[in-house]
């Protein structure tokens, strides 16, 4: 079992958790992801590690509530304990040799950009990041990102927070008026990162993406998590989660990802009820 | 008095129609009366033929024998010399390719019931003689096996029996590997394999679930950080296949293991499950072996039409002959001598956000016939000119096998590898790594559960040796 050590609302369906997983935060790197259940019954999902401290032997997580999983996982408390917590999983994001680089994040996303940040502004690299929200009340790890970013750059569609417009107009933006970047890194939603990766493309700037499609077991057994890379078949959990963006064929993963849509709305649904008729 | 019935016993199972929609266990195996009966077939040949043709060497006519004295726990201490997975092997080794395949009596006539003997002999022993061991006194010696599947358990068993302090590494939630993600409950019920999880730790084996090796933690930090002092590698071929052709990645195609972990691990087919999977309304299953049968088979208890397409004729199915019948009898149909072309997707021109954008619509297959004997000795399939043609569908699962994980591959220094992937290992399990023993599939390539638990048995003496030697 794995004891929640430290619960925080980020914003109302943004939750950080951190998890006594001694074995997992000894491995940990930015990039990799774990796999939990909360309970003997329930699904696996992966998430990925939003921070890692070998030394307590604490795992971090950053999550939403979109699914029935999340719904249970946010009404957790400090003291209880989640049932499995497998990791860490996939490939690190890989540093070697970069000296300048913009790290774009949306929304959760930027709880898995914020160890990336960190890792490359602690090798000394020069930071860029790029983080965007629907609005003001979503915006999440504000003061992290400020802490490892040598310059940040906070975007909301309704201009509530920071300036108005998409990360892709600041991104642009930062590339016209004359940076220049090694690698774009970003994490989110997958019409964003869609989108940078057009943008970067115009621009020859090598991308990286990072995937979080459908997966069970997240070691390469099940093949679920495929995305199509360069035209070749790949599994997100072994051979990613991050691939060369510029390569990957989003409009397929779109379509993978709403591949149980139906049951999830109804999960959530049911969760939710679930929960509340306890309240009443 | 031998039975000289040229027929064997049959053994009782639920009615095709009813079991086509539970999971519930088809066979019900024999009455103590069926044994005995079945037993006195045996005609306790001198040169014993059926054990040249057990992998793991069962003494077979003894232990029937004592079935036909109705010293059912007699005979159960006699099987379990050989095999320690008797009520899993009883229930899905290949008996008519192995032991079957040479009984004298299936010359003229069928063939001794031995697999079916050997079931009821291990259900009798698990439901009225069934004790755990005593816990062995520790001899500190450390062991770790990797990987919980049928030869994992084979070795930590024997091993702990030994006294050897023997951890078993799980990457999944649950221990049992392919017994609890891939063979579905009415073929295996999980209650079996719990058993003997149970019995293992009864013996003092610990095992810790969700530790993925080449990931969580390296062989070098098991010798290194954790003192141990040999490592058996039972990973298993995890890693799927597919075919490579057009509309793979379409919503509604599924490799067998992600189709069959999502039932037998996640237990999807339940309505109260967590897990979605869909309820497809027609399947079609590529491949003819046992995992293609346990797909389909689930996917008709879902409530699907089902369709098992195989390239070569109904003859060459390499599946057990009981699974290919039982599906048969379940309605399944088999276009064999047919093979996918590709698989194609449905798309709305009118609506890019149409939700079923993406899904499986049809199979484009195309008609074989057999030729010239390959390398495999088996004829050839070829495609038969301009007989193309769609089958309808809205799922596609592919069991075309698996390949080992390179997960451990990729992570161990020294550790020399197949072309394919598998672990080499000597005819004792040794790996090119001292102190690294490996079996079972992750060896061999995807073979059957009494292969991977003879070759734990195997490396479990050889570990033995090596650690006795190093002294």
């Amino acid at each position: 079992m794995y004891e929640i050590l430290k619960r925080e609302e980020l914003n109302e369906t943004v939750i950080r958790l951190v998890i006594n997983a001694p074995r997992v935060a000894k491995k940990a790197q930015a990039g990799q992801f774990i796999i939990l259940r909360t309970d003997e019954n329930g699904e696996r999902i992966p998430l990925t590690v939003a921070d890692y401290d070998a030394e307590k032997g604490t795992v971090t997580i950053i999550f939403q509530v979109v699914g029935a999983t999340t719904e249970k996982l946010k009404h957790m408390k400090e003291g209880d304990s989640l049932h499995d917590f497998v990791g860490p999983l996939g490939r690190a994001t890989h540093t070697d040799g970069l000296k300048k680089v913009a790290v774009v994040g949306g929304g959760v996303g930027c709880a898995i950009a914020y160890p990336v940040a960190k890792k490359l502004h602690g090798l000394g690299c020069e930071v860029h990041s790029i983080i965007g929200f629907r609005t003001k009340d979503l915006v999440i790890l504000e003061d992290e990102f400020k802490g490892v970013s040598d310059k940040l750059v906070l975007m909301s569609d309704d201009g509530s927070a920071g300036q108005k417009g998409l990360v892709t107009d600041a991104l642009r933006a930062l590339i016209e008026s004359g940076e220049k970047y090694d690698e774009v890194i970003t994490i989110g939603p997958l019409p964003m990162m869609k989108f940078v990766c057009l943008l970067t493309k115009e621009y020859g700037i090598k991308t990286v993406a990072s995937m979080n499609p459908i997966m069970i077991d997240g070691t390469g057994m099940c093949g679920g998590c495929r995305l199509s890379v360069g035209g070749k078949t790949v599994f997100a959990c072994v051979d990613g989660p991050e691939f060369d963006g510029h390569e990957i064929d989003f409009d397929e993963a779109i379509e993978r990802s709403s591949m149980y849509r139906g049951f999830e709305r109804h999960a959530h649904e049911s969760a939710c009820n679930l929960f509340k008729k306890e309240v009443e | 008095m031998a039975n000289m019935s040229l027929k064997r016993n049959e053994m009782p199972c639920q009615d095709p129609v009813v079991r086509s929609t539970n999971f519930d266990e088809v066979t019900l195996g024999y009455t103590a009366d069926m044994a005995i009966d079945e037993a006195k077939r045996c005609l306790n040949c001198k040169n014993m033929p059926c054990v040249s043709g057990c992998p793991v060497k069962v003494h077979i006519p003894e232990f029937i024998a004592k079935v036909a004295e109705g010293k059912f726990e007699e005979a159960y201490q006699i099987i379990s010399i050989s095999s320690s997975l008797p009520a899993v092997c009883g229930r899905v080794c290949p008996q008519e390719k192995q032991c079957e395949s040479k009984c004298v009596r299936g010359l003229k006539g069928e063939s001794v019931g031995i697999g079916r003997l050997e079931r009821f002999v291990a259900d009798y022993h698990n439901a009225n003689a069934k004790k755990w061991p005593d816990e062995i006194p520790n001899n500190g010696h450390k062991v770790a096996i990797i990987g919980s599947g049928p030869a994992g358990l084979t070795c930590a068993s024997d091993l702990a029996k030994r006294g050897y302090d023997v951890t078993i590494f799980e990457a999944l939630h649950l221990a049992g590997g392919v017994l609890v993600y891939g063979i579905p409950e009415f073929r295996l019920p999980k209650s079996i394999v719990q058993m003997e999880i149970d019995g293992l730790k009864a013996l003092g084996v610990k095992i810790e679930t969700n530790v993925v090796v080449g990931r969580t933690i390296s062989i070098d930090e098991l010798f290194d950080e954790e003192g141990f002092e040999a490592v058996f590698i039972g990973t298993g071929a995890g890693l799927p296949k597919f075919m490579g052709i057009e509309g793979e990645n379409l919503k509604g195609v599924y490799s067998a293991n992600e189709f069959l972990t999502r039932i037998n691990l996640m237990k999807a087919y339940r309505s109260d499950s967590a897990t979605p999977i869909q309820r497809a309304k027609r399947v079609a299953v590529v491949g003819g072996g046992n995992v293609a049968m346990d797909a389909a088979r689930c996917a008709k208890r879902l409530g699907a039409e089902v369709y098992i397409v195989y390239r070569r004729g109904l003859e060459e199915l390499p599946a057990r002959h009981e699974e290919v019948e039982h599906a048969q009898e379940e309605g399944i149909i088999f276009k064999t001598l047919t093979n996918p072309v590709s698989i194609i997707g449905y798309h709305n021109p009118d609506d890019k956000r149409d939700p079923m954008n993406g899904t499986v619509r049809a199979m484009r297959c195309v008609e074989m016939e057999l030729g010239e004997p390959d390398a495999s000795g088996r004829r050839r399939p070829v495609e038969k000119p301009n007989s193309e043609f769609e089958l309808e569908l809205d799922c596609v699962i592919m069991a075309l096998g698996t390949s080992p994980n390179p997960l451990i591959k990729d992570t161990t220094d020294n550790l020399e590898t197949q072309k394919w992937g598998g672990i080499v290992a000597d005819e004792n399990g040794a790996t090119s790594r001292e102190g690294v023993f490996a079996g079972g599939d992750a060896v061999t390539g995807a073979a059957t559960v009494i292969l991977a638990m003879g070759a734990g048995k195997t490396a479990a003496n050889a570990i033995d040796e090596y650690i006795q030697n190093k002294k």
